[in-house]
């Protein structure tokens, strides 16, 4: 008997929220919203130019103007080092710059902040901000990732020649060559991945407090990953212990991978804090951003898929050049190696297949990682050029997919690009059931007769792979990937006198219902009520080190590091139980919140009553601790390989070029399902991110590296009007690398779905020879594909 | 983003409104619904040193509906919409209005607001001129109506001298044999118009008797097709003579090219939401 | 500077002000209502939305020296006697929300496009809300949220 089968299991349920009542009614706490006694304002002095050598600043005027308490400039924080690189490009050089707290000497990008000024409160320290003045040698700039390795491009860095931070590959150039010289047919297309800012709803920022008598920081900080920061700020910036630093993340307003990175408003609010003694408050406005937080994506490749005439794939050719921006970001250096170039053949089976990826410096904002991170351009990728490879084949693209996929029996699968093998899946059913929800077959002919009618429908399919639940950390870290540390999670779990039950997680939630998830899962497996767990996360004061939440990781990595915490104090209440009991410890059974000795559950001892012995210690057994407080640590044996397929179905106004997203199907498989509550609301909020990248999103910098979207005034990030109702489903394939069979969902949306939404339209405009279009498909984009005819 | 300081006044009266124009010059900025001109000036576009804000000038607000239709200029865009007598009259001005921004803009922007600012992507300097519509200005020599066509004069310009304030804004209702309509191509993130194309048809039994279109969102400003309007005089509005009198669109027009839509772009679908608006005004006037 | 004199939430407040000191940033900081939330600067994002007298408005796009005399209701103000709106509680059973950043300011406008049209079509939500950016829920349980107030509100009506 298992306690599911008496206490009704609430894993699997789709309970709401219990993070939600405070966010509905306003109370939710956001860094901005909170106020420290004697706090101070910062204001930062922003470079116009994208790239430029500073001669002078003046802060005289600053200085002079009411209500201002400090200006400084970056060559007075010259005693704080620049920030870490943390995971460079794996196995090669990297040449990686990384900012400063203020820029010193030269600007990199439009926005590279060179002064600020701190005030007594926002409105004075904006106004004096104006008044400093800079004296700028402007230099050419560079914004292409292409051109800015090419001979004679302007040099941003003296440390990384031609713009270059790494060159790196994967796979095999003998095979993929052999591949294509033995081929019946290929195709190649350049491909554009394009810039995106991933735009949180609350910009960033960040609040630092210095107690003089402790040498003691706290930063409040806008962070998915505060424990991460609390290390490379101490360890690598400042140079002090790592137990001088309390990190806090409240609540965040979303993340997206952009609240990952250690960024410069950290350090320099905890410097100004030293220097002033008085805590200092920074939060970006929207157009700061855009103009210096990290972006995502923004890859220009030539890509060359070949195979048999019919419809086998035999070799995928890939080069890439990747943007990094003015400066290495924190993880910048594997983002469109490992989370990329590893997975490139998606659910396919490819002998021949070969990556090379060159990483430069632009005159741009950074580029790190964005919702999904390397594995939506990968799937992008390997998705179009699958769709080109079938319209030249003239085969139907869902039959192409089902003959190249990676079979049931093949996992775990190795595919040959130095990834981990995919844990566990089974594509076509995932397949099968979105073409069924399309109506695949009757969609092609009511196509067929629109188009006689001259209306043109598209239908466009992606069958995606991605990989989350990074990462083993002796995959990943130095001697593999390049990440610069672990990469596992922890968890304790404590049981209070009463009974009650406080989770501490190292994962940082900002909207992923974490609190709910994990609290499902204690409340099954200890067989409580529910409400008698509590989840606590944010402060590195209280909360065992973790990761951060990011990568699909949080159940994955995280919530197993709290079963594994379960299974220690489950182990260690049978032991008392046995005691309380006066049995042997092996014919003790504990289920759904009572132990007793198998086969006389009338006798049973509840949870609440062993957790009171526990903590009252009156009576243990030999040897035995008083208290249940077991930490767990957790480092997974593989990576998650969730995947599915998505279905587009768009009308093309072929007079205009604008495209009407009429349908939206998405079946997922993340694994096991804690709560599909969650999980769809992941998928639908993951949708929309891509199906942005395939119809409305793209920062646009010009040749001088200005930011032309550099409000969301053009900057297009959908509104409900914009996106269609998504219909989903889903099949469940447990993964077998954790103890919960989850796989992750926070990125699924994201990564299967800007190919769903480009293989639809260009299916629409295939009688007017269209073959590709580069995202994202704005009309004018289409009405040119179209004129071009 | 926080706008730079400045004094404010929040004068009562039209008289006392244009009293404070004629005192700070060019120096003064009027602020009616703001939402142009607060988002400028907090992106430091706009730092006027005097914000002269009509909002409390209550006989500036509201619609009167005798023969002609008035509109106060500090009339918003959802009493536009919702106002049941200029459904009946106008249906097009809730048809364009519903079509601007969202429900809090429309909730604070006003229609003189909007023509004043004269910003090259609103969607009501077309209306107006498809409607030839009239525009009462009040300046310190006392009132004065501008043709709608005669108001708009360059990118963000207009026949409005600096020390006169737009008061109201006068159409003609439609009666039978008449119809007008609004399309356009909105921007992505603000739903300005890209291009917008407001038409107005008359038909004289079934021939067309009068037309007139209103381009805006292509140009820097917003501008009268007079050849397409020609072309379509006399015409029966069928298909045909709508898709030949279309292509003349944008003719000889200065057209705007930016990152969200090319000059030539921008110049075809002038003329395919010229089409477009013609087939509805033209449906409209059959009724 | 100047004094005003504004009535949140049922309060009456005088509090003295710049001339361009920013609505949301006089209920954020001089009155601590830190609900209502500033996303985007330029009024897209409709994360700062509250009512002025009765009517939605972005309040990092008017100024709070405007509302002098006006009555404000926030997020704070919405739920009435413990008892939660009932698009607070769509929200909640819809999972209409992940980050939570923009709700505050999305269920004030849904309450207006409710007040404006008590039984809108999924497609008329989509529209009303077309002020408002969520960048975590693809809006699907927002319409489900609001959907669900709409029946709500119109069954208590009609009963």
């Amino acid at each position: 008997m298992t306690a599911t089968e008496v206490k009704e299991r609430i894993v699997g349920r789709a309970l709401k929220r219990r993070e939600d009542p405070k966010l509905i009614q306003g109370q939710g706490q956001y860094l901005d919203d909170i106020k420290l006694q004697g706090m101070l304002h910062i204001a930062l002095v922003r470079s116009p130019h994208a790239h430029a050598n500073i001669k002078q600043i003046d802060i005289s005027r600053a200085l002079a103007h009411p209500g201002v308490v400090a200006v400084f400039t970056g060559a007075e924080m010259l005693d704080i080092n620049p920030l870490p690189a943390a995971w460079q490009a794996g196995g090669v050089k990297n040449n990686a710059v990384t900012p400063r707290a203020l820029a010193v000497g030269k600007v990199t990008m439009v926005g590279d902040p060179v002064a600020l000024v701190v005030a007594e409160d926002r409105y004075i320290a904006r106004d004096a901000a104006l008044l400093v003045e800079v004296d700028w040698e402007p230099l050419p700039a560079v914004v292409d990732a292409k051109q800015a390795a090419q001979p004679g491009a302007p040099q941003l860095h003296e440390a990384a020649p031609n713009n270059i931070v790494f060159e790196w590959e994967a796979g095999s150039q003998t095979d993929a060559d052999a591949a294509f010289a033995s081929a019946e047919v290929q195709v190649s297309e350049p491909i554009i991945n394009q810039r995106l800012i991933p735009t949180p709803l609350e910009t960033r920022g960040a609040i630092a407090r210095y107690d003089n008598a402790t040498s003691e920081f706290t930063v409040w900080m806008t962070s998915q990953a505060p424990h991460v920061m609390r290390l490379l700020l101490t360890a690598f910036v400042f140079g002090i212990p790592e137990t001088k630093l309390r990190c806090i993340s409240p609540n965040v307003g979303g993340g997206f991978g952009q609240k990952i990175f250690c960024y410069n408003d950290m350090a320099f609010t905890m410097w100004v804090a030293r220097k002033l003694g008085r805590p200092v408050k920074f939060v970006e406005d929207r157009a700061e951003n855009y103009q210096y937080s990290t972006h995502g994506r923004d890859h220009i490749t030539d890509a060359a898929i070949c195979g048999t005439k019919d419809g086998k794939i035999t070799g995928l050719r890939v080069k890439t050049y990747a943007n990094i921006g003015g400066y290495f970001s924190t993880i910048a250096g594997g983002i469109p190696t490992t989370l990329y170039g590893r997975i490139l053949n998606g659910v396919y089976k490819i002998p021949g297949v070969y990556v090379h990826v060159t990483g430069t410096y632009t005159n741009t904002a950074m580029v790190d990682a964005y919702r999904g991170a390397g594995r939506p351009e990968a799937s992008y990728l390997i998705e179009r050029m699958v769709d080109r490879f079938a319209a030249e084949l003239g085969l139907d693209p869902v039959e192409v997919r089902r003959k190249n996929f990676i079979q049931p029996t093949d996992f775990p699968y190795q595919n040959g690009l130095g990834l981990l093998p995919y844990d566990s899946g089974n594509y076509e059913p995932a397949l099968d059931k979105a073409l069924a929800m399309a109506g695949y077959t009757e969609f092609r002919k009511a196509q067929a007769e629109a188009r006689t009618q001259g209306r043109y429908l598209g239908i466009g399919v992606s069958s995606y792979v991605e990989i989350c639940g990074v990462a083993p950390s002796a995959w990943v870290g130095l001697n593999g990937q390049g990440w610069g540390a672990g990469l596992w999670e922890s968890a304790n779990v404590r049981v209070h006198l009463t009974g009650k039950i406080v989770v501490t997680t190292g994962s940082l939630p900002h909207g992923q219902g974490i609190e709910t998830t994990f609290a499902q899962l204690v409340a099954d497996e200890l067989g409580v009520a529910y409400e008698d767990v509590e989840v606590q996360w944010g402060d590195t004061q209280g909360t065992p080190f973790g990761y951060g939440t990011y990568g699909s990781r949080s159940l994955s990595v995280g919530g197993v590091a709290v079963k594994k915490s379960l299974d220690k104090l489950k182990a260690k209440v049978k032991k008392l139980a046995a005691h309380m009991l006066e049995a042997n410890e092996v014919d003790i059974v504990f289920d759904d919140g009572k132990a007793f000795v198998q086969g006389s559950a009338d006798k049973a001892k509840t949870f609440a009553e062993i957790a009171a012995q526990a903590a009252l210690a009156y009576s243990l057994p030999e040897g035995m601790e008083p208290g249940l407080d077991e930490t767990s640590y957790y480092d997974p044996p593989n990576c998650t390989f969730p995947f599915g397929t998505h279905i587009a179905i768009v009308e093309v106004d072929t007079e205009t070029g604008h495209v009407a997203l009429k349908r939206y199907i998405a079946v997922d498989d993340c694994g096991n399902r804690i709560n599909p509550l969650i999980i769809e609301g992941q998928i639908h909020g993951g949708i929309v991110q891509g199906v942005a990248q395939a119809l409305y999103e793209g920062a646009v910098y010009n040749e001088d590296g200005q930011l032309l979207t550099g409000t969301l005034m053009d900057y297009a990030v959908p509104t409900a009007a914009m996106v269609p109702h998504f219909e989903l489903d889903h099949t469940v394939t447990p993964s077998p690398v954790n103890a919960l069979g989850v796989k992750g969902a926070g990125e699924a949306g994201t990564i299967g779905s800007a190919q769903a939404v480009i293989n639809a339209v260009v299916d629409a405009l295939t009688p007017f020879g269209v073959k590709h279009i580069q995202m994202p498909v704005t009309p004018e984009r289409v009405w040119k594909a179209i004129q071009q005819k | 983003m926080i706008p730079s300081a400045f004094e404010y006044h929040a004068p009562t009266s039209v008289a006392e409104a244009i009293s404070l124009l004629g005192q700070h010059g060019d120096e003064a900025k009027i602020l009616a619904g703001g939402h142009s001109l607060l988002p400028a000036m907090k992106l430091g576009l706009a730092a006027p040193g005097v914000l002269i804000d009509i909002t409390k000038i209550a006989e500036l607000r509201g619609v009167v509906i005798n023969g002609n239709v008035n509109i106060g200029s500090l009339t918003t865009w959802a009493a536009i919409a919702q106002h049941e007598g200029l459904r009946r009259v106008l249906p097009v001005l809730g048809e364009a209005v519903s079509q601007i921004g969202d429900l809090q803009v429309r909730n604070r922007g006003t229609l003189g607001g909007a023509l004043a600012h004269a910003d090259p992507a609103a969607d009501a300097p077309a209306l107006t001129l498809a409607l030839d519509a009239a525009i009462r200005v009040h300046g310190p020599k006392g009132e004065r109506t501008i043709a709608a066509v005669d108001f708009f004069t360059d990118m963000l310009s207009t026949a409005l001298e600096p020390d006169e304030l737009l008061t109201a804004i006068i159409f003609r209702p439609l009666g039978a044999g008449e119809g007008a309509a609004y399309v356009k191509f909105p921007h992505p993130a603000t739903r300005y118009a890209i291009v917008g194309v407001a038409a107005y048809i008359k038909l004289n039994g079934t021939h067309v008797s009068a037309c007139r279109i209103g381009v805006t969102g292509a140009g820097a400003k917003a501008e009268r097709q007079n050849d397409v309007e020609q072309a379509m005089l006399g015409g029966d509005g069928g298909d045909e003579a709508l898709a030949t009198a279309s292509l003349r669109a944008g003719e000889g027009m200065d057209i705007l090219g930016d990152i969200h839509a090319s000059e030539d772009y921008r110049r075809a679908m002038v003329k395919v939401y010229t089409k477009r608006a013609l087939a509805a005004a033209v449906a409209r006037a059959r009724g | 500077m100047t004094t005003i004199t504004v009535t949140v939430n049922g309060t009456p407040y005088t509090r003295t002000v710049e001339p361009r000191t920013l609505l949301v940033h006089f209920l954020r900081e001089q009155l601590n209502l830190t609900g209502t939330h500033i996303g985007c600067d330029t009024s897209q994002c409709g994360a700062c939305v509250v009512h002025i007298n009765g009517e939605s408005v972005k309040s990092c796009t008017t100024l709070a020296i405007q509302c002098d005399g006006a009555t404000i209701t926030t997020i704070e103000g919405l739920a009435q006697n413990g008892q939660l709106h009932p698009l607070q509680e769509g929200f909640w059973e819809k999972h209409g929300l992940q980050c939570g950043f923009c709700t505050p300011g999305m269920i004030m406008a849904a309450a207006d496009l409710l007040q404006q049209n008590p039984d809108p079509t999924d497609d008329e939500i989509r529209h009303g809300l077309e002020g408002n950016l969520c960048r975590c829920t693809g809006y699907e349980n927002i319409v489900r949220a609001v959907r669900y107030a709409a029946d709500k509100i119109n069954t208590v009506a009609a009963d």
